[in-house]
């Protein structure tokens, strides 16, 4: 039944080694027309660099690469875009200094000329009308003014609009990361739509959730590898997970959590946020992990960072009684230092540590990084490389090492987990339990309704304020969004 | 599940305020040129006449097009510290052969402006900071000024002093001069579809390469047009001015830096105003020498005085710019 279908895409053992590392190790894959693929694997398992071939933004290093039937010898970007292949970027790909309008004429060189600015708004918005109903974008916004979350709306939006190019393919690398459960159910109720009318979609994830519910196959991969393929009702969310090569399934999560009798110490941070009206605040002792959950967007992270910026001087509402670190969320923007090795981007928040006489000890620096590769698992053959030679979920362990590895008693995440594989988070979440054993106190901004099972209590923020205070054993995804939408507070 | 998420009405507030601080940003060129001009009338109201403003924005025109030049630079997330030596060049070219040989002289214009696009090209193609190639062909266009001119002298071509010198009635020229640079170029770069291709390239390369566009060639563009309108802005000052000097446009290049952060631009990120950097560009040319001299500031001191100028108004404006922010 499969090979009665028209193919569209098929790959053919494609290689490409960065030096010494095989991200792609032989490489066989089929898109047929009018399915979805998921597309799961650990970070570094090569998805990514997978996708930068089919978009033809790197060239292969072996292999073939056929579309619609006819061998592409000479693949690259416009030939990619000419054939109707899209892809949605994990780290988004618009101009943060050109309105929504312009930056949808970026991806249509037919859009020029007289009126182009008037057609080019009119296609974005109608497009976001339809995949996001009430999104409250428009189109002479400026990107940069944006939240991350509507920015990835418009950037998934954009993929989506057609002029005189065909669209058969959208690659959607991570397309929910930034988004919260109302929107993200929008995007992919659409991308159903879309697959139904004959093209395709690859959705690539870490949510397996997401995967397992709208795929139509799902094809796994292992360290450049496609190591499983088959139809989506094979797979279960274990079968999925050992196929990964991941180390265990989220019950886990919810058994370590649970199984936890941790000494609770005196009140370390409290907090209102600027908008509360009545004299809700939210409390936190030592040795807790307290979730901030809700839509994006409302409030979680400006209460983190009026936390954070507190603790240097005093702020009305706001008391914090330990030195804090703060994991930042946007880690391309507000968390790596793009030019410095991954020592020195996880040494940085210790210095005062490192210093002998007035500079800074490099045996120390290195001592301490080669300490965190060990217990956060970094994978890289030497810290000194480039922080970006790491892949995304490696550079978020990199700053959850700058963060754990400092004297800081109190730890603000601000939705730190973004895009980041499960292998990767269940490494971290253990790291997290132990370092709240010892008595740190974690303050958790997440969007992902399934972390929150690591916390001992949820504030759920609507409007920038918090509306509810949920306890471990209250805490169902219902009441996370019921509390989200309740206005009578 | 309601259709229109609450959520949206916190938004939509922090989205107001983004907008308001941009305004804000906007006007922020426009009010700084109103303060200089209120203390010039409030020290010499005869001033704030045709012919006062003829002679006081005389030197404006040049310093506005240097200032063009450089934002088109900085669109790109780079820096140009030949503009001024490129600027004294072109002068002596203009006062020479341009006057003498017109033919050998275009050729020269347009060949210097081809030499512009290649330096795009050379920045982009060997991944070189444009601080350190700008820095050694400020020296190279010194130097063949020198060869073209060793002495002050020559002399404009009759047919660009008869435009520079152009009297119109009722609105003196260097202002009408000032709303068409500012129009065209406002126009062609924060208008126009490829203007937004060029604007992006600023503002996330990776993103316009990915769109399928040449990165290659937006960076060529923007030096070329850098180019253009450094070759204009030498032809009309040696058109106001008559003859050339070899070190006669030294001082544009961070005139023009100036001009364009002052005129709301950032060294980042592809946010530049062309409209911004025009206002810019008379700001300092009246706050340069007119208001000095009517402020009695004697001449060996005007240009220390400059500089003063210059710190306040440029401290004035990120302070206003982050207190929004």
């Amino acid at each position: 039944m499969v090979d009665a279908r028209t193919i569209l895409v098929k790959l053919e053992g494609v290689e490409k080694h960065f030096g010494a590392v095989r991200a792609l190790d032989g490489v066989d894959l089929n898109i047929f027309a009018g399915e979805c693929v998921g597309l799961v694997g650990h970070n570094g398992a090569g998805k990514s660099t997978l996708m930068n071939i089919l978009t033809g933004t790197l060239a292969t290093g072996a292999g073939t690469i056929s579309i619609s039937g006819s061998v592409e010898d000479r693949y690259s970007v416009s030939r990619a875009l000419a054939l109707g292949i899209r892809c949605v970027f994990q780290e988004l790909s618009l101009c943060p200094n050109l309105s929504v309008a312009e930056n949808t004429r970026i991806n249509h060189p037919s859009l020029k000329g007289i009126g182009w600015q008037r057609k080019a708004a009119a296609l974005i918005a109608q497009k976001l009308d339809e995949i996001f109903p009430g999104h409250s974008i428009d189109p002479s916004d400026i990107v940069g003014d944006l939240s991350i979350g509507r920015r990835q709306m418009v950037e998934v939006a954009r993929a989506f609009t057609v002029t005189d190019a065909p669209l058969d393919l959208v690659i959607l690398d991570e397309p929910t990361s930034s988004l919260d459960s109302h929107t993200a159910g929008q995007l992919l109720d659409f991308v159903r739509r879309f697959v139904g009318s004959g093209k395709s979609c690859i959705l690539i994830s870490h949510l397996l959730g997401e995967v397992l519910g709208n795929a139509d196959r799902i094809v796994v991969m292992r360290d450049g590898k496609v190591v499983a393929a088959d139809r989506a009702a094979v797979f279960d969310r274990d079968k999925l997970v050992t196929s990964m090569g991941g180390a265990a399934a989220r019950e886990k999560v919810a058994a370590e959590a649970a199984k936890g009798t941790r000494e609770i110490g005196p009140i370390c941070v409290k907090a209102r946020p600027a908008r509360q009206r009545d004299d809700m605040q939210l409390v936190a002792r030592s040795g807790e992990i307290i979730g901030l959950a809700g839509l994006a967007g409302n409030g979680q992270t400006d209460l983190l960072l009026a936390i954070f910026e507190a603790a240097g001087g005093s702020r009305s509402g706001i008391e914090v009684t330990a030195p804090l670190a703060l994991v930042a969320g946007d880690r391309q923007s507000d968390g790596i230092f793009p030019q410095w090795s991954i020592a020195r981007n996880i040494g940085i928040r210790s210095i005062e540590r490192m210093v002998r006489g007035m500079l800074i000890s490099s045996r120390r620096e290195a001592e301490l990084a080669s300490r965190w590769q060990e217990r956060i698992k970094i994978r890289t053959p030497d810290m000194n490389n480039n922080i970006l030679s790491l892949s995304g979920g490696n550079q978020q362990k990199a700053l959850f090492a700058r963060a754990l590895g400092s004297d800081a008693r109190i730890i603000l995440m601000d939705d730190p987990m973004r895009g980041v594989d499960i292998g990767t988070k269940l490494d971290v979440y253990d790291l997290i339990r132990e370092e709240a054993d010892s008595g740190r106190t974690f303050l958790w901004y997440t969007t992902e309704t399934e972390e929150l099972d690591n916390c001992d209590h949820v504030y759920v923020f609507h409007g920038g304020r918090i509306v509810a205070n949920l306890s471990r054993d209250e805490l169902t995804e219902e009441k996370v969004i019921q509390s989200s939408f309740d206005e009578a507070v | 599940m309601p259709a229109l998420p609450p959520a949206n009405a916190a938004n939509y507030s922090a989205r107001e305020t983004a907008r308001r601080t941009r305004l804000l940003r906007v006007l922020l060129p426009a009010l700084s040129l109103a303060l200089v001009l209120l203390a010039i009338a409030w020290l010499n109201p005869r001033a704030i006449s045709y012919f006062g403003f003829s002679l006081m924005l005389n030197l404006a025109i040049p310093i506005a097009l240097a200032t063009i030049a450089q934002m088109f630079v900085i669109t790109g997330n780079e820096l140009d510290l030949s503009i001024g030596t490129f600027v004294g060049f072109v002068g002596c070219v203009t006062a020479t052969w341009l006057r003498d040989a017109p033919l050998l002289g275009i050729a020269v214009l347009l060949g210097s402006i081809a030499v512009y696009a290649l330096l795009g090209a050379l920045i982009y193609l060997r991944n070189l900071p444009s601080i350190v190639v700008t820095l050694g062909m400020s020296f190279v266009w010194q130097g063949l000024a020198i060869l073209v001119l060793p002495k002050p002298g020559g002399k404009a071509p009759d047919w660009l002093m008869a435009i520079t010198g152009f009297k119109p009635p009722f609105v003196p020229f260097p202002i009408i001069a000032a709303l068409l640079i500012a129009a065209v170029v406002h126009f062609g770069l924060m208008r126009t579809s490829y203007g937004a291709v060029l604007r992006g390239s600023g503002g996330n390369p990776a993103a316009i390469g990915r769109a399928g566009w040449s990165l290659l060639r937006t960076k060529m563009v923007l030096f070329g047009m850098a180019g253009v309108f450094g070759v204009l802005s030498g032809m009309t000052l040696i058109g106001i001015t008559t003859s050339a000097d070899a070190n006669i446009g030294n001082g544009y290049t961070l005139l023009a830096i100036a001009g364009v952060i002052l005129g709301g631009g950032e060294f980042m990120g592809g946010r530049v105003s062309p409209v911004g950097a025009v206002i810019g560009a008379l700001t300092l040319a009246l706050a340069a020498s007119p208001l000095l001299t009517f402020m009695r500031v004697p001449p060996d001191w005007q240009v220390a005085a400059n500089g003063a100028i210059l710190i306040i108004v440029l401290a004035a404006r990120v302070l206003i710019s982050r207190r929004e922010a």
